[in-house]
């Protein structure tokens, strides 16, 4: 449903500053705090941090954070090379991966938020239990009934070829978490990651579950509340445009109807 | 122990806005706006079709400024949603998704209403010899 404003519970106040001592080259980070066991509203927590110690990236100044100032600060990493899409939160007003966002990119003071309109669990980490269950109900495997080939199930290099820009999909949410569509109806629609998924596999030319796959997205929901607004491409980190994707995807539904 | 209900994260509150989603919330709006639009204009020629004098009354509305505010809104509205309209014809065939290209095209169905519906605004006064 569409609900422009934040329920009571979750009302961001205002909450601790914390200044870097002695330092010269400073940059505030404002970051989203909430503690499941202290029964409060959210709030922005604001930290000084000392740039001259700091490495470049957005990562690194939460690392630092948690290190240095105040080690409860919450949020999930990995990688720290835009692989594995486990940082994602919503910087300085839209999506991103905090270990590939740099510091000096972002203009002023930088608000840290979690990926939008999701249950939080703590600060920065939010449930995404339903964006992976959607992900799952595309069926993001290889599906055949023709007998299994002796060796693999060959591909030409085209047909391998219309598998790029999808492939590279790291599942990190930032396109799925920045789609009003998504945010108004994430509980139906299927949302840009797992449709971008979806697309993947509809065009891989091994894949024989072609028609399959389009029965189950034709819906007035899970594939058809794209409203192009385009915010999940100019979201991803990886430069892949599920916009576009979707729009393929409606194009096929349309001329399997001849 | 119970855990606090969780709350939910910011969006419309935070998240930066761009040309792509103005255009799209507001093909939304002036849409919803052009409805409202095609009840003036049945009101309207309702009128006409009631004879003269009645005719007259509604034209005063129209010609009131606050009429005229209206319709040049509804002006507006239309170029807009017409030019967005378009916009969407194509993405609906799959072009326009280029991050550039597609920015580009959003802002431009604003520079084209408001353009177009200046133009036809003189064009009217011209016509009616206001000026």
């Amino acid at each position: 449903m569409v609900e422009f404003s934040l329920p009571k519970n979750s009302v961001v106040g205002k909450g601790k500053s914390v200044k870097a001592e002695g330092a010269k080259n400073t940059k505030n980070f404002s970051v989203y705090r909430w503690n499941p066991d202290d029964g409060k509203n959210p709030h922005m927590d604001t930290f000084e941090v000392d740039l001259d110690d700091c490495g470049p990236m957005v990562l690194d100044a939460l690392i630092k954070i948690k290190d240095e100032m105040d080690s409860t600060v919450t949020f999930r990493r990995s990688c720290r090379e835009g692989v594995c899409g486990s940082c994602a939160m919503n910087i300085d007003g839209k999506n991103g991966l905090a270990c590939t966002t740099a510091i000096e990119d972002v203009k002023g003071d930088i608000a840290i938020t979690p990926l939008p309109h999701q249950e939080v669990i703590k600060d920065l980490v939010p449930d995404l239990t339903n964006f992976y269950a959607q992900y799952a109900s595309i069926k993001p495997w290889l599906e055949t009934q023709s007998p299994t080939p002796e060796k693999e199930r060959l591909q030409s290099p085209a047909d391998r070829k219309k598998l790029d820009g999808l492939y590279e999909c790291i599942l990190c949410a930032c396109c799925s978490t920045s789609c009003p569509s998504y945010w108004w109806n994430g509980d139906k629609y299927l949302g840009p990651a797992a449709l971008l998924q979806a697309y993947r596999w509809l065009i891989d030319t091994r894949d024989e579950s072609t028609g399959d796959r389009l029965d189950d997205l034709e819906d007035p929901f899970k594939l058809f509340r794209c409203h192009t607004i385009m915010n999940c491409a100019n979201a991803c980190p990886k430069g892949l445009n599920p916009a576009k994707a979707i729009a393929e995807t409606k194009k096929m539904m349309v001329s399997r109807h001849g | 122990m119970a855990k606090a209900k969780r709350p939910l994260s910011p969006h419309l509150q935070v998240y930066t806005f761009s040309a792509a989603m103005a255009a799209s919330i507001i093909h939304r709006i002036t849409g919803s706006a052009l409805a409202v639009g095609a009840i003036f204009l049945t009101w309207w020629l309702v009128a006409l079709a009631n004879g003269h004098a009645y005719f007259n009354e509604v034209q005063g509305y129209a010609s009131h400024p606050v009429g005229r505010l209206v319709l040049f809104g509804l002006t507006f509205a239309l170029m807009q949603h017409f030019a967005s309209g378009i916009r969407h014809l194509f993405t609906d065939a799959g072009k326009l998704y280029e991050l550039k290209t597609n920015r580009n095209t959003a802002v431009a169905t604003f520079v084209f209403a408001a353009v177009m519906t200046v133009v036809i605004w003189i064009a009217a006064y011209k016509v009616m010899g206001a000026f």
